[in-house]
């Protein structure tokens, strides 16, 4: 049967402020932000990676957080859909509004989080699998690099409009 | 009936939606975001047998486990009322009816606790040997009662064989679709909080109020003992219809025995077995035109699989019943059941798969006669329904076909497949009718004019994406005749009373009729010179009489969907650039949320069309690709250029709102559309689904 569970304190930098707590080593960020921190903002869609609800930033970089251990993540900075919004909704957020870039919602804070992310990696020229010479904005990039956030109300040419809006490229 | 249509401030104007912000910024909580003081997390231990019995539960060394606090079992579970539900009649017997089915929920302090200790509940099984796997000669198949949801079994007029003996062209096909699962991206979940011997249940349901009348019959609960909250679901497409889901009988259950608040979300690979899916179906057409193209005779048997613990009867050939005239028709269904979990709504049940069907076989009678596939619908365009004979309350599919042609243009198309070679693609193109039933469902509703000047509506009506809340908010303000921001619409919660669920196309047509008449009733009251309470003014209204009598048409939403494909000539796969989709769907109220529902209803048909297949282990009764990464749905990459467009559609025949409901209609004959396409592309014709690589190049 089981072994003895396993406990670690974890320090991380959350939405810009520190937090301290002791987590079941197995416990995911994921489930850590949702279950332990009451951040429920961000969704659980599969657990397994495959659908990019749960989509946050680390260190800057979109990541699944059901990926990631909560004590791999220690000493490291989360932003979560809840720390985007100062008193102003982030753009990103307001152009998913105007553009009903969503219609259940369920997606849509790993959507924006990705989205952010995703123009970061842009400004970086990283390619992406249809770059076929310098790096720049247009649809099939947004469309292949939002790939990994399943959206099954389909709600996808509005969240490429909504990108294209924040991005400057309309 | 009256004419109700007025020049109006909001209904026509694209208002974002109400809980947009909330959504946006994460503040919008869903059934398994709802913060409980000292609740603990139930995990379900599945059957790993798809037909035998239960022998024996470790329940013992599970208790053992760190954090557990009960194991709800077939020993020590409530006893429940048998109400002719199968997939809700848990732990009241030892028979194993599908792989998945749920022998155990294991109850503890935190997630992880509870999921570690069922995975490692040991279970002992008799076995016995499973009949798993549909096929369309399957000797089981019989004629059920009636399909779903109350049609008949068999439709038919004329004489078929005589008119296919004397027809000019006969087209005559079997057309498959495979097991399809709803996938919305929120599982399934139930918390149940009980208190002071009431029970508070937040679950994700497309039926708010529905979850209450069934569950207190399953549990012998007493009026008003239950109350399901759902403010915010997280998609639906039929799979959190009625009945509910076992995740909410598992909550009530384990927060019964162990006396604290009880989650039960049920895991991405659990929604297999456990929440419905759509039958895999065999379809055969016949039909028999003159050499122009005019239907004499019009054929479609379908065949489904349903599960042991209840019959489900997806009404797949019910599409060919209103669409196109022929003197001679017949429709049937047959349907086998098997040791599979049961299969449940999933986007327009029937007729998705139906006009797959239907709208194929149209295109290749259009081939066989030569006749442009959108000419040939026009030529086979019934004055009154086929097979009723009733009138159509509106009619517009000619509408929409021309209008489609003229924005995708089709004009001009050639019509010889397999001759668009462009570099490593084979192009192509194809069109499909659709329609969807136009119906609505009895629901009560309450305005109140609150003494600030502003005014609550309260109905049970759920927001699964559709943008409920925010028509129904345009909706109230024009009846009431103030600006929306003086109306909050209050949804999500079965006391406000009887209401339909969001489906069938059916939520806006059934929630606004009362709304628009309470809030009609209240504006008159308070010009009247009603005086204003304190606690404020309500009226409320109950539908039901008023839809029973409606006069007696054929009411039913019509589109369009008009496809560009193309195929790699190497690997053979298909791509689908542009889709458009035209609809006649009565009165459009927000024009931007109507636009998300269409764009997401051709969406999950491209999806259904290349994509969607859940593929049966006959040795186990299990799908082996039972999760998001091996069952494959449209994301962002795979979809192109969309176009969408509302014809105009008056039609007095409805409800008070002039609208058809088009949460459905989106998916109708997209993948017909699309296979059509394909054809054109290739000339391989695709009649079965999804339309992989390999079943493309072929």
């Amino acid at each position: 049967m089981a072994g003895p569970e396993l406990a670690s304190t974890v320090r991380l930098m959350l939405n810009g402020a520190p937090v301290e707590l002791v987590v079941d080593n197995r416990t995911t960020l994921l489930d850590l932000l949702r279950d332990r921190l009451d951040l429920t903002g961000t969704k659980k869609g599969c657990d397994h990676g495959q659908c990019g609800a749960c989509t946050v930033l680390l260190d800057g970089r979109r990541v699944n957080s059901c990926l990631q251990l909560a004590v791999a993540v220690a000493g490291r900075e989360v932003t979560t859909v809840e720390g985007l919004a100062d008193d102003e909704p982030h753009p990103m957020q307001a152009a998913f509004v105007a553009h009903d870039a969503f219609q259940c919602g369920y997606c849509t804070p790993g959507q924006i989080c990705s989205a952010i992310g995703m123009l970061d990696e842009l400004a970086a020229s990283w390619p992406s699998a249809v770059s076929t010479g310098p790096v720049r904005l247009d649809d099939a990039e947004i469309r292949e690099r939002m790939a990994g956030n399943i959206c099954r109300c389909g709600a996808y040419p509005h969240i490429v409009a909504a990108i294209r809006e924040v991005a400057g490229g309309d | 009936m009256t004419r109700f249509w007025q020049a109006a401030p909001s209904v026509g104007h694209p208002l974002t939606r109400i809980e947009g912000l909330d959504k946006v910024t994460g503040r919008a909580r869903y059934a398994g975001d709802v913060a409980v003081p000292g609740l603990a997390y139930g995990a379900v231990v599945p059957a790993t047998i798809p037909r035998g019995r239960v022998l024996n539960l470790d329940v013992e060394a599970t208790l053992a486990m760190p954090g557990v606090l009960a194991v709800v079992h077939r020993d020590n579970a409530p006893r429940l009322t048998d109400i002719g539900e199968g997939t809700l009649f848990l732990f009241q017997g030892d028979r194993v009816a599908h792989w998945g089915a749920p022998v155990a929920l294991v109850v503890a302090d935190t997630p992880e606790r509870a999921r570690e200790a069922a995975e490692r509940m040991r279970v002992d099984y008799f076995p016995e040997p499973p009949d798993t796997v549909f096929r369309a000669d399957h000797p089981g198949l019989y004629e059920p009662e009636y399909v779903n949801p109350r049609n008949p079994t068999v439709t038919g007029k004329g004489d078929v064989d005589a008119a296919l003996a004397g027809a000019a062209v006969v087209v005559d096909a079997e057309y498959r679709t495979p097991a399809q699962h709803n996938n919305a991206m929120e599982p399934h979940s139930a918390t149940a909080v009980r208190s002071d011997g009431r029970i508070t249940l937040h679950t994700s349901t497309q039926y708010a109020y529905g979850v209450v009348p069934t569950l207190s019959k399953l549990f012998g609960f007493a009026p008003g003992t239950l109350r399901v909250l759902s403010e915010h679901v997280g998609g639906g497409f039929g799979n959190k219809g009625m009945p509910p889901r076992p995740d909410t009988v598992l909550a009530v259950m384990a927060a019964t025995l162990v006396g604290r608040p009880v989650r039960v979300t049920l895991t991405r690979p659990q929604l297999w077995p456990l929440t419905g899916y759509r039958t895999p179906t065999a379809q055969r057409i016949r039909l028999g035109a003159d050499q122009d193209g005019r239907l004499v005779a019009l054929e479609h048997r379908a065949a489904l699989q349903t599960s042991r613990l209840h019959e489900f009867t997806e009404q797949a050939a019910v599409y060919s019943r209103p669409m196109y005239g022929a003197e001679n028709m017949r429709t049937s269904h047959r349907v086998v059941a098997l040791d599979v979990p049961t299969p449940r709504w999933m986007r327009a049940p029937g007729e998705a798969p139906g006009s797959f069907a239907l709208e194929s076989a149209m295109d290749e009678l259009a081939e066989a006669c030569g006749v442009d596939p959108v000419e040939l619908r026009l030529r086979n365009e019934p004055a009154v329904d086929p097979t009723t004979g009733q009138a159509f309350s509106s009619r517009r599919l000619a509408d929409c076909l021309r209008v489609g042609a003229s924005r995708f243009g089709w004009a001009g198309r050639d019509p010889r497949p397999a001759v668009r070679r462009d570099g490593r693609w084979w192009r192509g193109t194809g069109v499909a009718g659709a329609h969807y039933p136009a119906r609505a469902a009895p629901t009560t509703a309450h305005a109140t004019a609150l003494p600030d000047g502003s005014f609550v509506v309260r109905v049970a009506a759920s927001d699964i994406g559709t943008g409920a809340r925010t028509v129904l908010t345009q909706l109230a303000a024009d009846a009431l005749e103030v600006p929306v921001d003086q109306v909050r619409v209050l949804i999500g919660d079965s006391g406000f009373g009887p209401a339909m669920g969001a489906g069938g196309s059916m939520g806006t047509a059934s929630w606004s009729w009362p709304v628009v008449t309470a809030c009609r009733e209240l504006a008159g009251r308070l010009a009247a010179g009603e005086p204003l309470p304190p606690d404020g003014l309500t009226s409320t209204f109950d539908s039901t009489a008023a839809i029973g009598a409606r006069a007696d048409y054929a009411r039913y939403a019509f589109g369009a969907h008009f496809a560009e494909v193309a195929v790699d000539v190497t690997t053979g796969e298909v791509r689908v650039p542009r889709l458009t989709g035209v609809y006649a769907v009565g009165r459009v109220v927000n024009p931007l949320t109507a636009r998300s529902q269409s764009i997401g209803g051709m969406t999950m048909g491209l999806s259904t069309a290349l994509l969607e297949e859940s593929s049966m282990d006959g040795r186990f009764g299990d799908w082996v690709n039972h999760n998001l990464a091996d069952y494959h749905v449209a994301t962002n990459a795979d979809v192109g250029e969309i176009d969408v467009t509302y014809v105009d559609d008056p039609d007095d025949e409805l409800n008070p709102s002039g609208v058809k409901g088009l949460g459905e209609i989106g998916i109708v004959g997209v993948a017909a559309a699309i296979a059509n396409a394909a054809w054109h592309a290739t000339g391989v014709r695709q009649r079965e689904l999804p339309i992989t690589p390999a079943r493309a190049a072929r």
